[in-house]
């Protein structure tokens, strides 16, 4: 056992060894060898750790830690649900409705940018985690809605509130143009497909010079408004408020945020989700039970845009600014990230992911270049580890053991 | 005579290109014949062959090598930079889809992205955002052929990434790890009940697939004259529409694949709108995907995986 982990080791060690070769510089007529030393050294460290780690995996004193540090949470867990549903939601909601009163203005801009993280996270659950549609170009419908409103806004001075619903019927226009040639594949093609769709919808937004100013972007739009009563001179007068102040553009996205929590939540526990869910898991079987599949798909195509195009509108008139490198497959692959990560279907994961995937690397701002190699290595670790995200949905998680039968059953076909 | 010696010069361009898009694309195809995933971070594998390539490239130079022995030089660079992705390659296989081979699709593709994302930037953080310029070294001689001007450095290409085809179908059709490499991708669990080696064949194909990748990376760096950490995101995509298009999981297919989309691109540049050839290939895969989803000759996809 030892003598095989130590083995293990100094294989892994050689092969580090080789693959951080090239971060070799050259400085003038000398190696310089520094940086490589340093990267090999944390990765070896890295390595060391784990092989500890497996090691004393197989002592009875880790396993009894195991079971002890099971039983805390499961009792935390216990106290934690004790408290009345009412109660416990009325208080967040109490607590995010404070918040800005509490935060600094760069913490209020990090929760608001989480906000509209959770509202595509959640758009994309519709297409992915409910009706089982791997969606990797979904950043191209916050495309949409952004563009949507920043033209509206500025050709014909439409303001926020009535751009949005031209924003979401422009938004699941896309999403069943999309969804339409897309309807007959399914898994890995769907994916390529629809980071396909995603690119071209970039670049159209690039090379449309004419429309969207190309990679200049457009700028100016106004932000959003609101019309409040006020009583100052004798009688009740409404007036017109732009919302420029960062604690109430983080008002308008949390409401815009908690619709959309309800809207999915609801949209879940409908006869519309459990038909997605049946799709989700045998396409076939769905059809012949009598669900129009084709319909449902478009649907969710169409439904998941639509929250995308809001949130984009929304990330438009925050801005005043947009321009097509917010719209990189990249951020196609943090949304879905945030949506695995945190749990496939389920709300509470997919809010934790959020602020997980966002808010803490804000936290490591001088970092700033090491966050996406961080990222990229976190989703490779998650998956490996606990696919089924931070906060499972109950379905979920009795179906990913399911699926680890059925693909082995698959394999023997 | 102006438009022949033009229609001349873009064959050869194409022929190029689709070469190129061909290496890749083979990559895709073995891995997804295999074990039915989509390996996203072959297109930064691409990029680490042309980056190993540059760095060998420019030590060899600076020692005065490549002038005298350039035609050793060149094997060292390529064998060098193969060499390396193709560690690289395994390593991946080993961390980040091996554990996850009995999980589900969505996860494995996941993790892929996750190493792609990985990949990328740690390629950026080592070697700089911006574009490094390779030595010329492919020379401007060349020949000329009904008036179009083609170079030694195309001719090589060329000649090199049809040989490496070659000499792939010989190792998959003649040699005993071939014969393994298609067994198993026909089926895995019947493979491994007749004592063929999984792991091994499985490790195999991601030697095979990212060497050759970084082939084409090297390529595209000595032609192009520059590289970047990013490039290998849009040949990639490409190249994996050319393996879906010749039918996913057919080695054959990947090399027709390859050239048809790097032919339609080059015709495109030549008569529509340039900025807009970044299009084509989405165009092209969405179409074939839409009316022939198992490609030009794969009819051995099934309908579970389409």
């Amino acid at each position: 056992m030892v003598r095989r982990e130590i083995q293990r080791f100094c294989i892994y060690t050689l092969f580090l060894t080789i693959l951080v070769l090239p971060m070799v510089g050259m400085r003038g007529p000398e190696f310089e060898a520094r940086r490589a030393f340093t990267v090999l050294s944390v990765l070896v460290g890295v390595l060391l750790l784990t092989t500890v780690f497996r090691l004393l995996r197989e002592t009875s004193f880790y396993r009894n830690l195991g079971q002890r540090i099971r039983q805390r949470r499961d009792r935390a867990l216990g106290k934690i649900q004790v408290l009345p549903r009412p109660v416990a939601l009325g208080s967040l909601f109490f607590l995010l409705a404070l918040f800005p009163f509490a935060a600094n203005n760069y913490v209020i801009d990090v929760a608001i940018t989480v906000l509209i993280y959770v509202t595509l996270g959640l758009g994309l659950n519709v297409v992915v985690g409910l009706a089982g549609l791997l969606d990797l170009g979904y950043i191209a419908f916050y495309a949409v809605g952004a563009y949507t409103y920043s033209l509206l806004n500025l050709h014909y001075g439409i303001p926020f509130w009535f751009a949005l619903p031209f924003g979401v019927v422009i938004g699941s226009l896309c999403g069943c143009i999309i969804g339409y040639p897309t309807l007959k594949m399914r898994g890995d093609y769907l994916a390529i497909v629809t980071l396909g769709f995603g690119e071209i919808i970039r670049l159209v937004l690039n090379n449309w010079d004419n429309l969207t100013k190309g990679p200049n972007g457009l700028l100016g739009m106004d932000k959003p408004k609101l019309i409040l009563p006020s009583f100052s001179d004798g009688g009740l007068s409404w007036t017109v408020v732009p919302l420029k102040s960062l604690p109430s553009l983080y008002f308008v996205i949390l409401a815009v945020a908690l619709l959309t929590v309800i809207a999915v939540h609801r949209l879940n526990n409908s006869r519309i989700g459990r038909a997605w869910i049946a799709i989700r898991e045998d396409e076939t079987a769905a059809e012949l039970t009598g669900i129009p599949t084709t319909l449902l798909k478009l649907l969710a195509y169409a439904l998941g845009a639509v929250f995308a195009a809001v949130a984009g509108a929304f990330f438009a008139a925050k801005l005043s600014y947009t321009n097509p490198n917010f719209f990189v497959f990249l951020e196609s692959c943090v949304v879905l990230s945030i949506v695995v990560l945190g749990g496939m279907g389920s709300i509470p994961g997919i809010i934790l992911g959020a602020l997980a995937l966002i808010a803490i690397p804000e936290l490591f701002r001088e970092l700033a270049s090491y966050r996406m190699l961080a990222f990229g290595g976190a989703m490779t670790v998650m998956m490996v580890l606990k696919p089924e995200g931070f906060i499972p949905a109950t379905r979920r998680k009795r179906e990913l053991h399911e699926e680890e039968l059925e693909s082995e059953e698959a394999a023997d076909e | 005579m102006e438009t022949q010696a033009f229609l001349v010069q873009q064959i050869v361009n194409a022929l190029f290109l689709g070469s190129i898009y061909a290496l890749i694309a083979l990559g895709y195809t073995m891995v997804y014949g295999i074990i039915q995933l989509i390996n996203f971070a072959h297109g930064e594998m691409f990029t680490a062959g042309s980056f190993i390539g540059l760095i060998v490239l420019g030590a060899l130079q600076r020692m005065g090598f490549v002038e005298s022995h350039f035609v050793l030089s060149m094997f060292v660079v390529f064998a060098m930079a193969m060499a390396y992705v193709a560690f690289l390659g395994v390593a991946i296989e080993h961390v980040a889809y091996k554990p996850l081979r009995r999980a589900s699709r969505l996860s494995a593709l996941l993790s892929a992205l996750g190493m792609s994302i990985f990949l990328s930037n740690g390629m950026m953080l080592s070697q700089g955002v911006s574009d490094r310029a390779y030595p010329p070294v492919l020379g401007t001689g060349g020949i000329h052929v009904l008036g179009a001007r083609i170079t030694y450095g195309q001719i090589f290409i060329v000649a090199f990434a049809v040989a490496l085809m070659v000499g792939l179908n010989l190792f998959v059709k003649k040699t005993k790890l071939g014969k393994a490499m298609r067994a198993t991708a026909q089926n895995r669990r019947m493979a491994g009940l007749l004592g063929i080696n999984i792991d091994k064949t499985i490790r195999t194909t991601f030697v095979i697939g990212p060497a050759l990748g970084a082939a084409a990376g090297v390529m595209v760096g000595m032609y192009y004259g520059s590289v970047r950490f990013d490039m290998g995101f849009i040949p990639g995509i490409k190249a994996f529409a050319a393996a879906v298009l010749g039918g996913i999981g057919n080695i054959t297919g990947a090399m027709v694949g390859g050239m048809l989309i790097g032919m339609v691109e080059v015709l495109w540049a030549a008569f529509l709108p340039s900025e807009w050839k970044d299009v084509t290939a989405f165009i092209v895969l969405i179409l074939v995907l839409y009316f022939r989803p198992t490609g030009i000759l794969g009819e051995r996809v099934i309908e579970e995986r389409v």
